[in-house]
């Protein structure tokens, strides 16, 4: 999922700033797991904007709001709470956010910062174990990867900062390549480390990427 | 041309190596004192590249300021900073400019510097930097293209001899010795058994091992290294040894003096790391001599 957090809200007032009428977009699939944009996060803003003196048209939670035809439509469902708002607030990822800018002409204000892809540890937890490289060497480093979990993106080894096992960056954290080699070690096949590796092909991270099935 | 470093080396000769780091600005009267000040005791002079993150003048500019006062300089060269075209682009322009010794580092990472928000590259690590040195000194770029010319660098590499878990560092080793590294210039050693203990197990790949010494002042500084240097590591035991110091500055040159001395009969060098304090190099390189 998209993890997301919500700006603070003297940050999202300041973007208001200029509008009073506002329609508030939240999102059910990943904005709403990670609590920045579900429907309580929706009817918590409404509350705190009303208390702010602003006018709240209408809230929305829709299903995905990254799937465009399904925000338009959902959107024009609501068509007149809409056109009455001076702004929308959007509370998903910035996916979403930029699916309802692609319907509406009207100013789109981003109420969240997308921060990962993330795994979901446990309740109100959210780990990044993937950085949507697009050059997966998984199978290569005993399914823990290196690009995300090494706060260097290191493919070859730990770096020099290393120490008992613990990250440079964050001391919390298990040192990826000590990971990685104690899976290895307990799969008897530490001879993978001595592979030669592949340089790390960024050509597939080029943006503004896209999939199209048909081609 | 082989670099004084690089026939010391192969001639099996004890070298010994100090560093100094780029000036914060745009005047090189101080990196030019500190340098010909070391460079007498010292078989070269590594620059540091951006240490700690912290922005200075480029490595590659103040190493070729060395090269032309006549100081044989070991640039440094970090993948944080530049991606594989820059850091290609450099390797040839110092060719260019007469430095013939390189040591290929992943880098600091950002965050502990003083540019905080920037973006960390790590294109290459420091593997695949090593192996850019080969591909170039053999004539051709990363990619295969052929050069013009050839470099023809001497590289090493780091070590940390006393990190734990030391195994899980042995493959990266043996894919840094493979990369055709000479020689590791290996983190702050405080102890000969473990100096020992790693000589013994990267032997078999013939890299020169240069010993890190690191020249401590007072137990705060030790603590503060400890708390804000990555990779360097007092052990408990060497703080306490200055802490109880009558004279904690001459006990930080005695330690560093015995584990220089302890060194020559261990590796191939030393590398003396005095952060800043050019004044006790003399006195440690002639511990080791």
């Amino acid at each position: 999922m998209i993890v997301s957090t919500q700006k603070p809200f003297e940050q999202i007032l300041s973007a208001l700033e200029g509008g009073e009428r506002i329609f508030i977009i939240g999102c059910a699939k990943c904005a709403s797991v990670c609590k920045a944009g579900g429907e309580e996060e929706v009817f918590r803003m409404q509350d705190a904007l009303a208390a702010a003196g602003k006018e709240v048209t209408g809230t929305i939670v829709i299903d995905e709001t990254c799937h465009m035809l399904r925000t338009a439509r959902d959107l024009r469902s609501r068509k007149e709470q809409v056109d009455e708002a001076d702004f929308l607030l959007v509370l998903s990822c910035g996916a979403g956010i930029q699916s309802v800018a692609e319907h509406s002409d009207k100013k789109v204000i981003a109420g969240t910062d997308s921060k990962f892809l993330g795994n979901i540890k446990r309740f109100g937890q959210f780990e990044q174990r993937c950085s949507l490289c697009g050059d997966c060497r998984l199978n290569d480093t005993a399914g823990i990867c290196p690009v995300t979990v090494c706060a260097k993106g290191l493919v070859n080894g730990p770096c020099g900062g290393m120490e008992d096992g613990r990250c440079e960056v964050d001391a919390e954290q298990t040192c990826a390549w000590v990971a990685i080699y104690e899976r290895l070690d307990r799969q008897g096949r530490l001879e993978a480390l001595d592979k030669t590796t592949a340089l790390r092909d960024f050509s597939h991270k080029r943006h503004p990427n896209n999939l199209r099935l048909d081609k | 041309m082989l670099s004084s470093l690089a026939r010391k080396i192969s001639q099996s000769n004890f070298v010994i190596t100090a560093e100094v780091a780029p000036p914060k600005g745009s005047g090189i009267d101080g990196l030019l004192k500190a340098a010909a000040f070391v460079a007498p005791h010292v078989d070269a002079v590594n620059v540091t590249d951006n240490q700690g993150a912290t922005m200075r003048m480029s490595a590659l500019a103040a190493a070729a300021v060395l090269v032309r006062e006549g100081i044989e300089p070991v640039l440094q060269l970090t993948c944080r900073d530049r991606n594989r075209l820059a850091l290609q682009s450099d390797l040839l322009g110092a060719a260019a400019l007469g430095i013939r010794n390189v040591l290929a580092l992943t880098g600091d990472a950002i965050g502990c510097g003083d540019h905080r928000q920037g973006k960390a590259v790590f294109d290459l690590d420091s593997v695949s930097l090593l192996r850019t040195i080969k591909a170039m000194n053999s004539g051709h770029d990363l990619n295969g293209t052929p050069l013009e010319a050839a470099t023809a660098f001497y590289y090493g590499a780091a070590a940390a001899p006393e990190v734990e878990p030391f195994a899980v560092t042995l493959p990266k080793l043996a894919q840094k010795a493979e990369a055709g590294a000479g020689f590791f210039q290996t983190q702050a050693v405080f102890s000969p058994e473990k100096l020992a203990a790693f000589c013994e197990a990267v032997s078999p790949s013939g890299v020169t091992v240069i010993a890190g010494i690191l020249v401590l002042r007072s137990a705060k500084m030790a603590e503060f290294i400890n708390r804000n240097i990555p990779g360097l590591r007092v052990p408990e035991t060497i703080v306490e040894r200055l802490r109880s110091a009558d004279d904690p500055a001459a006990e930080g040159i005695s330690i560093a003096a015995d584990m220089a001395a302890r060194a020559r009969s261990i590796c191939g060098g030393i590398h003396i790391m005095s952060m800043g304090r050019d004044h006790v190099v003399p006195e440690i390189a002639l511990a080791a001599s």
